[in-house]
């Protein structure tokens, strides 16, 4: 009896060491390594180079569509419907929507948004969800432009490369829906969850932190600002939600922790890297995505495309950025297309979704974090480089 | 000079290494032979370029006194002294000094004609070592990724090393090297404690057996090791402590770019329930 439990103790180690071993992908050298800190403090991001030619090559910006014919015709006056961009120029109006459909559709064409019999027909909702984004892409590269697109840009192809859906959204997770052996509720962590690159940690840190329509609520505020505690402080699962947040940053952007923090003291501005403002931006601008843009669409999408609490599909950081630092290598995709780079109209009198909430102003709906000085304590003063 | 009664027994010629008897000679009570030069002109000659990078700094306070590696851009290639290249002659020197010390030991194992137990341990102390500043560094192409020599500087390195790869209470070699080092320290205070009592019976009694302490432990715990085995015991839980560092940081960077945390979709991959 005894030595059968011991040749089975010693196969299942056997396996166990082969499976740990052989089915981990591991890396090797070559390595391809960044610094962004002082020499000796081991702020730098580590890659392979073959993974790092290998993203290169997975994010290539497609070719701008050739300029337009110049033309004095506006969009707006010889088309019917056109809401957004009434004022471009027939031949620029049309050489986006060509764009437009490479970039979103270029399987389905046209007819993913447009009834071809009648191109004003807003029937399918494809198109008011087009027309919505428009504004967004629009709203993104002006508004949000001095503190997080920056002469980049985006457009449709940041996010949607080549997609009708996006590959990198989310929904929010309930979790499962049964307990699992003698626990009896998982209090929202331990599930190896993608979103927090299988860490045990909550699983659904996104909902709290990027779906909220305020884009200056849910403040990480977890690192104690006294060297003794002098009051009860913050939960430890604050500080765990934060940290599963900053997994998906740092995967979002193929990143370590060390591309924004000086890890010595994670909350002092002072000692972050200027991408650390960039971030804190980001997080809001996500914020402002999802809220303003998204969360108002939700009925305008049919069921089989909201989540399983009927929410709408959702952005964060690897929607756009997709394990680079700088979405699509760093390209100016906007560059090309001016239009998409102002809000070309200032009014807009009907809300472009009949059942989305009046939306008064959409162009211009959240207001951007102008001087990060409003935050208290961890306001990103001047971060030396 | 003094020597212990038993000591001129073991101030015995031969067993060098090299050099045959040119250093086979004592200092007093040191023991000199070619490794203690080695070890000296190391020791002597990186300490005075730790004090010269020192004085070169911006700082006396012991705490703060930093010397970095190079930046990464110089690679695998000689740096400026004053931007890293002195980091990298006081760490030749310390790598020359702690395997001339370690040679040194062979040479008294030899002259005494013992296992060669201590140097090998110490061995792995230095593996762990030149793992961090040497093997490491190699493999990711640059002098730059091995650690500052200050006292709080080579912590801040060890944080940021740690965040390179989001958590690294996932690294599973970290597990194990962890696992040791608290089990080294549990199993040397079980053993002290125990030796401790045996030896300083209450008043009237007397000292205790390796019987009594066997005794002891089978009626606590039902198993005794015995007087040998926990010393094999601790030099195996020590070493394999400082063995499984040394892969920990090894496999962090050269042969895992990400978060530890991922590491584990293995498990998740099992072919069982995939």
């Amino acid at each position: 009896m005894k030595t059968f439990f011991v040749v089975l103790g010693a196969s299942i180690a056997f396996f166990l060491t082969v499976a740990m071993v052989g089915l981990t992908d591991w890396d090797r050298p070559p390595l391809s390594t960044t610094q962004n800190g002082f020499r000796g403090t081991a702020m730098a991001q580590i890659h392979t180079r073959d993974g790092v030619a290998e993203k290169k090559d997975a994010n290539v910006a497609p070719a701008p569509a050739d300029p337009a014919e110049p033309g004095e015709e506006l969009a707006g006056t010889t088309y019917e419907n056109v809401q957004v961009l009434k004022n471009v120029s027939v031949n620029e109006f049309n050489r986006l929507m060509v764009s437009m459909t490479e970039w979103v559709s270029p399987e389905q064409g046209c007819t993913y948004c447009h009834n071809t019999e009648n191109m004003a027909d807003d029937s399918l909702y494809q198109k008011k969800v087009a027309r919505r984004m428009l504004q967004m892409t629009q709203h993104l590269n002006s508004d949000w432009k001095a503190n997080h697109t920056g002469g980049a840009g985006v457009t449709c192809y940041t996010c949607h490369r080549g997609q009708p859906v996006p590959a990198n959204i989310w929904f929010t997770n309930p979790g499962p829906n049964h307990t699992s052996g003698f626990v009896s509720r998982n209090n929202g962590q331990n599930m190896a969850a993608p979103s927090v690159g299988l860490a045990s940690l909550p699983y659904d840190t996104l909902t709290e932190y990027l779906a909220d329509k305020s884009i200056d609520n849910n403040a990480i505020r977890v690192n104690a600002t006294t060297a003794l505690p002098t009051t009860k402080g913050k939960p430890i699962q604050d500080a765990e939600k934060t940290y599963g947040l900053m997994i998906h940053m740092s995967e979002g952007l193929g990143v370590n922790c060390t591309f924004c923090h000086n890890t010595r003291a994670i909350s002092n501005w002072q000692q972050s890297t200027p991408q650390r403002t960039t971030a804190w931006h980001g997080i809001r601008m996500v914020r402002d995505i999802n809220g303003t843009f998204m969360e108002p669409l939700t009925s305008t999408f049919p069921k089989n495309r909201l989540g399983v609490l009927g929410d709408v599909p959702k952005v964060n950081c690897t929607t756009c950025h997709n394990g680079q630092s700088k979405p699509l290598n760093g390209a100016h995709v906007v560059d090309a297309y001016p239009e998409l780079t102002k809000t070309t109209v200032a009014e807009v009198t009907k809300a472009p979704a009949p059942d989305a909430p009046p939306a008064g102003t959409p162009a211009a709906p959240a207001t951007p974090p102008a001087a990060p000085s409003e935050t208290p304590v961890e306001a990103p003063a001047a971060p030396r480089p | 000079m003094a020597m212990l009664s038993f000591e001129r027994k073991y101030r015995v010629r031969g067993g060098t290494l090299i050099g045959g008897d040119l250093f086979d000679f004592w200092v007093g009570p040191f023991y000199v032979g070619f490794f203690g030069v080695t070890t000296l002109f190391f020791s002597v000659l990186g300490t005075a370029l730790i004090l010269y990078g020192a004085a070169l700094g911006p700082t006396w306070n012991i705490w703060q006194i930093n010397i970095a590696p190079p930046d990464l851009k110089y690679g695998l290639a000689l740096a400026p002294l004053k931007e890293g290249g002195l980091w990298q002659i006081i760490t030749f020197c310390a790598v020359g000094a702690f395997s001339s010390w370690a040679l040194r030991e062979v040479e008294i194992c030899r002259k005494l004609g013992i296992g060669y137990h201590v140097p090998f341990a110490f061995s792995v102390a230095i593996l762990a070592y030149v793992s961090l500043v040497v093997v490491r560094p190699l493999l990711m192409g640059a002098w730059g990724h091995g650690f500052p020599y200050g006292i709080l500087s080579h912590l801040d390195w060890v944080s940021n090393t740690g965040y390179q790869y989001l958590h690294f209470h996932y690294n599973p070699a970290h597990m194990l090297a962890v696992s040791f080092f608290f089990t080294t320290t549990l199993a040397l205070s079980l053993h002290g404690s125990l030796i401790l009592s045996s030896t300083n019976p209450g008043k009237g009694e007397v000292v205790k057996t390796p019987e009594h302490e066997d005794t002891f432990f089978r009626d606590t715990i039902g198993y005794s090791i015995g007087t040998l085995g926990i010393h094999r015991l601790g030099l195996f839980l020590a070493l394999s402590a400082g063995f499984w560092s040394a892969v920990c940081i090894v496999i962090s960077g050269p042969f895992w770019t990400r978060g530890w945390p991922e590491w584990w979709g293995w498990w998740l991959n099992l072919p069982v329930w995939r």
